[in-house]
């Protein structure tokens, strides 16, 4: 087991409100632990406390109550500068009247390093980020992507226990950021330290994180792997804001175990999928999460087509189908068919719902395409459906 | 940012190419009538002699630049460059915590006000200020009575007349002169540095001194230019408040010209520009080097 890198204890964080009288919850109630040499994202939408936390394990915001612990050793009364933990801010804050090498060796000179030895290091950790050829320059006189690299540079050099990363590549245009994306994550892998990235792009966190908190209202609403996140959300808003999903309301209608069933509204089947809590109640109405690449599409008479060329005739295949538990089935009509390359996405209106599939286009284009209008079966698999309370 | 900033300066620079120098002369005739001219006339009549009846006459000499640097005159030189500095020290001090008070205040109508509370004083006529800054100073004035009924003092002070007068009307007199400046490259600090610093293991002192005072020094020098300069060449303040112990080279100047002795108050005023021109060209040299 990982040592606990940093323990946040029921941090809360309240701002002075508009009115006097009123206090405004920024982060609220948030317990964490993040790992050693854990690579940890903070995901939420713009304002939700994200930026608070991070100032918050830095030193730069006391929390009102709770309590932070770095490696087991209480930081209330350690101000930022001695707090082994750096910063790469929102906006870089790099040190306009420093040049790019002065920049990186300002955190060595703070600890005392001696000039030569702060330069020599200084110099590693350009080459690290690949800049050494501008060392001389002024911030100013960099790009964007550069400009971030130095930060980057600038607190990497001082080898800190924890890396705070303020959206680092939110500035960055598309292609810049998919570079860093992957060198951010392969420079966290060879050094081990622990990264706490913050974002608000969910694919971001997806493809770099170990781990994940979504917040959202200054509250963390889940924390787990990336695909515990996406496959198994906890509630709506998670389910919704991390990937594409559609909602379909019901009523619960009885559950077993993990899994449960939903009668929705004007679909005779009862709908088998897991549940997202255990404490959802027989009538209670719930709604049910449904991702478009998770459901599958055959025609109702003629033949369905596999990948490899092989072919069956679909009765045969609905009642091959049928015999497996976990297997939803129900019968939908094709509203709108929208081709978009490597898949085509249709919406299907099953029972007055429409639900969005997104079906891999393999083989001929022909094989596998539905016309407007058609009749079709719908399946899916009761693993990769949740029951999220209403 | 500067980028565009630059792009800015760029055209201002080709519109000026073109037809500016038309729209700049005016303004060149002006300086060549009522400022290069008299100069240049000064600048001969200080190396000319005063002949019978005060008139100014032939043949050059330098006899007057040996006059201002003999032992007569040259105290006072000093004098007015100590004071100058002293005071310009003062205000610098008083100054620049004073303007990144103000620029740091939340709200925009209290940094205005306070701006507005620095430059009152510039509403009432500066030699009435001063003659109220003697009343203040006096061996009965307001500043000896409440030291007397505070009892911080047993016996009232001798302020008035002193070198100590004449920096304390200097400083109230030039304070905003340094105030402005200052507050205009703190307003643009950008305090996310401060903490960028501290995060790297700056405490509040090493913030201060690596990251605040340096991105602050145009200011500080802009102020300090716009203080000194005129301290240097104050001639009111020392009249009042120095009385006949404090001269500064504007009293000298005066009196030249008041017995009009023409050759040798020139000598002085060209040599009160030589000191002008060394504190710039010491800005030059040192105050522009940050600014890449
Ligand atoms: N110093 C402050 N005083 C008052 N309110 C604040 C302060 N700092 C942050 N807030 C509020 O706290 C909330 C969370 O802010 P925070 O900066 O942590 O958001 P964020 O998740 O980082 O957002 P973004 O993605 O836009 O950077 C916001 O509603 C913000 O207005
Ligand atoms: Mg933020």
């Amino acid at each position: 087991m990982p040592e606990v890198a940093v323990d946040l204890r029921h941090i809360i964080k309240e701002f002075p409100g508009q009115r006097r009288d009123v206090t405004f919850r920024a982060v609220d109630d948030v317990s964490l632990e993040i790992l050693e040499g854990e690579f940890f994202a903070l995901l939420g939408p713009s304002g939700c406390g994200k930026t608070t936390m991070l100032r918050m394990i830095a030193g730069f915001e006391l929390p009102t109550s709770g309590e932070i612990l770095l490696r087991g050793k209480a930081m209330q009364d350690v101000p930022p500068f001695h707090r082994p933990v750096n910063t790469v801010f929102q906006d870089y804050a790099l040190f306009p009247h420093m040049t790019v090498l002065q920049n990186v060796m300002f955190g060595l000179e703070m600890e005392g390093v001696k000039k030569a030895e702060a330069s020599r290091r200084a110099d590693e950790a350009l080459d690290m980020v690949r800049l050494p050829q501008m060392a001389d320059r002024k911030p100013r006189q960099l790009s964007g992507g550069q400009q971030q690299r130095v930060a980057l540079a600038r607190a990497l050099v001082k080898r800190p226990q924890v890396l705070l990363l303020d959206e680092p590549l939110g500035a960055l245009d598309l292609k810049l950021r998919k570079e860093m994306q992957i060198e951010l994550a392969e420079m966290q892998d060879e050094l081990g330290i622990t990264f706490i990235f913050v974002t608000h792009d969910q694919e971001e966190a997806l493809t770099m994180a170990d781990r994940i908190a979504v917040m959202n209202g200054g509250k963390v609403l889940q924390v787990g792997t990336p695909e515990e996140i996406y496959d198994t959300p906890n509630s709506r808003f998670v389910a919704d804001f991390i990937g594409e999903t559609v909602f379909l309301p019901g009523l619960m209608a009885g559950k077993d175990g993990e899994f449960g069933w939903v009668q929705l509204d004007g679909v005779e089947t009862k709908i088998k999928a897991s549940l997202a809590a255990t404490d959802i109640a027989e009538n209670q109405s719930v709604t049910v999460a449904v991702r478009p690449e998770k459901i599958n599409l055959f025609p109702i008479k003629g033949k369905v087509r596999y990948p490899d060329g092989s072919s069956d005739e679909a009765s045969e295949y609905k009642t091959a189908l049928l015999r497996d538990p976990d297997i939803n089935l129900v019968e939908g009509i094709i509203k709108s068919a929208n081709y978009i390359g490597t898949d085509t996405r249709y919406t299907v209106s099953v029972g007055g719902h429409d639900i969005v599939v997104r079906i891999q286009n393999y083989g001929l284009r022909s094989d596998t395409h539905f016309e407007p209008g058609q009749h079709v079966n719908v399946f899916w698999d009761a693993e990769t459906v949740r029951i999220l309370v209403q | 940012m500067a980028a565009q900033a630059n792009v800015g300066g760029v055209k201002a620079v080709e519109a000026g190419t073109r037809g500016g120098w038309r729209m700049a002369l005016p303004g060149s005739l002006w300086l060549v009538a009522f400022f290069l001219l008299p100069l240049v006339i000064m600048a001969i009549v200080s190396f000319m002699s005063l002949g019978a009846r005060k008139t100014i006459v032939m043949p050059f000499t330098d006899a007057n630049y040996q006059r201002v640097l003999s032992a007569l005159y040259l105290p006072t030189i000093w004098d007015s460059v100590w004071i100058s500095l002293v005071t310009t020290i003062i205000c610098l001090l008083v100054g620049y915590p004073l303007a990144f008070f103000i620029s740091t205040r939340k709200s925009q109508f209290a940094r205005q006000l306070a701006l507005f509370l620095v430059i009152l004083p510039f509403w009432t006529n500066f030699v009435v200020r001063t003659y109220a800054m003697q009343t203040v100073l006096a061996r009965e004035g307001v500043l000896n009575q409440i030291l007397l009924s505070l009892g911080v003092i047993q016996n009232p002070l001798e302020l008035l007349y002193t070198p100590g007068a004449v920096i304390i009307g200097l400083v109230y007199g030039y304070l905003p002169f340094m105030v402005l400046p200052i507050y205009a490259t703190a307003e643009r600090f950008d305090f996310k540095l401060v903490a960028a610093a501290n995060d790297l293991g700056a405490n509040d002192w090493q913030a201060i001194w690596r990251i605040i005072i340096p991105l602050t020094l145009p200011g500080v020098i802009a102020g300090f230019i716009l203080v000194f300069i005129p301290c240097l060449g104050a001639f009111v303040t020392p009249e009042l408040l120095g009385g006949t112990s404090t001269l500064m080279i504007g009293n000298l100047i005066n009196s030249q010209f008041e017995e009009s002795n023409y050759p040798r108050g020139s000598a002085l005023s060209i040599t009160l520009m030589a000191l002008v021109m060394i504190a710039l060209l010491l800005y030059v040299r040192f105050g522009t080097r940050e600014q890449t």
